[in-house]
């Protein structure tokens, strides 16, 4: 007892200087979403090239979706956008869009300019749908398995290291599950 | 002079910090009860984007949105605890500057008083040694006499 009690302080102090090195390598600022796990919230938006299409989470169809939130006014949209149209032509995903609080022009603009990777995107001028998703800044990256579940939530730009890292074993998961007839 | 110049400096950067700590825009009410929900509503929840700042602190694009979120709620005739939960099941138990105990909370909650106690016991026992090996080293009343005689015997 007595020689445990000589060895307390060292042994505090090993103990908080785990606790603070492991704290080093934490990432705060990447918070999980509260929506893992459940289904996409329902909405009814306008489509971003057809004011007159009312668009509802049936639209977002495909085996595995990628909601993907951009917006004109987000400068890591603009870096994330080759990467966007690399993964669409790639086919390993059903990418969307969902355009947040934009003005539909820009965005309309943007499109035209850089390319569109998005099978269609959900004009969010008012940031409700984003407000609902737990969005606090673009871009985002949401995947959606085929059940509608969103499975991943990603806050920042998406490019190929990113994609590895973060995504493709979970749409390898989701696939094996597929496979399964889970 | 020189004082005086610092002081000016000093100042200006008062100023200047105070300014950029104003939200950009806030929420009248009619109601002061009403007033009184919202501002504090809004310094208990965390902006998600800004993570060291309430929502009242807060400038970023999503704190002005969930303050206007709030001040919507509230006009709705929303619960607080309606308008806190509705946050929580989109932003997570982050946004809450006071989280709910529970098995994720309960190191944040209890840790401190645990730490405390543990720091009692340490001292508590480390007195209670301290004053056993005093007492080792006292005379029982047996060997106190014979000091007493020898003494005696040397007077």
């Amino acid at each position: 007892m007595g020689k445990v009690i000589r060895f307390l302080p060292l042994i505090v102090f090993i103990a908080l200087g785990a606790v603070l090195y492991r704290g080093l390598f934490l990432k705060p600022q990447e918070l999980p979403s509260a929506l893992v796990g459940e289904p996409v919230p329902a909405f009814s938006l306008p489509s971003l090239k057809n004011a007159d299409t009312v668009l509802t989470p049936a639209d977002l169809s495909g085996d595995i979706v990628l909601l993907n939130v951009w917006a004109t006014w987000c400068p890591s949209c603009r870096y994330e956008h080759p990467y966007l149209l690399d993964l669409a032509k790639s086919g390993q995903v059903s990418l969307y869009g969902l355009n947040y609080k934009d003005e539909r022009q820009a965005a309309l603009k943007w499109l035209d300019d850089l390319g569109d990777p998005y099978l269609l995107n959900v004009f969010d001028e008012a940031g409700r749908l984003g407000l609902d998703l737990g969005v606090y800044a673009a871009p985002e990256t949401f995947v959606i398995d085929h059940h509608g579940i969103i499975r991943k939530r990603f806050a920042g730009p998406v490019d190929a290291k990113v994609w590895q890292q973060e995504f493709a074993s979970l749409v390898k998961t989701i696939r094996q599950e597929q496979a399964r007839g889970e | 002079m020189l004082t005086r110049l610092l002081c000016l400096i000093a100042l200006l950067f008062i100023g200047a910090t105070s300014v950029l700590a104003m939200p950009s825009q806030t929420q009248a009410f009619d109601d002061p009860v009403m007033e009184k929900r919202y501002q504090s509503l809004i310094k208990e929840l965390r902006c998600p984007k800004c993570q060291n700042q309430n929502l009242a602190d807060s400038n970023s694009q999503i704190a002005v949105d969930l303050r206007n979120e709030v001040y919507d709620m509230l006009n709705q005739g929303k619960a607080d605890m309606e308008i806190t939960s509705y946050m929580v099941d989109r932003y997570g138990e982050f946004v809450l500057y006071r989280p709910k105990v529970n098995q994720l909370t309960y190191i944040l909650w209890f840790g401190p008083a645990v730490i405390l106690f543990i720091g009692v016991v340490i001292v508590v026992i480390a007195a209670r040694r301290k004053a056993a090996s005093k007492k080792e080293l006292s005379l029982s009343a047996e060997q106190q006499q014979q000091l007493d005689e020898i003494l005696k015997e040397k007077d």
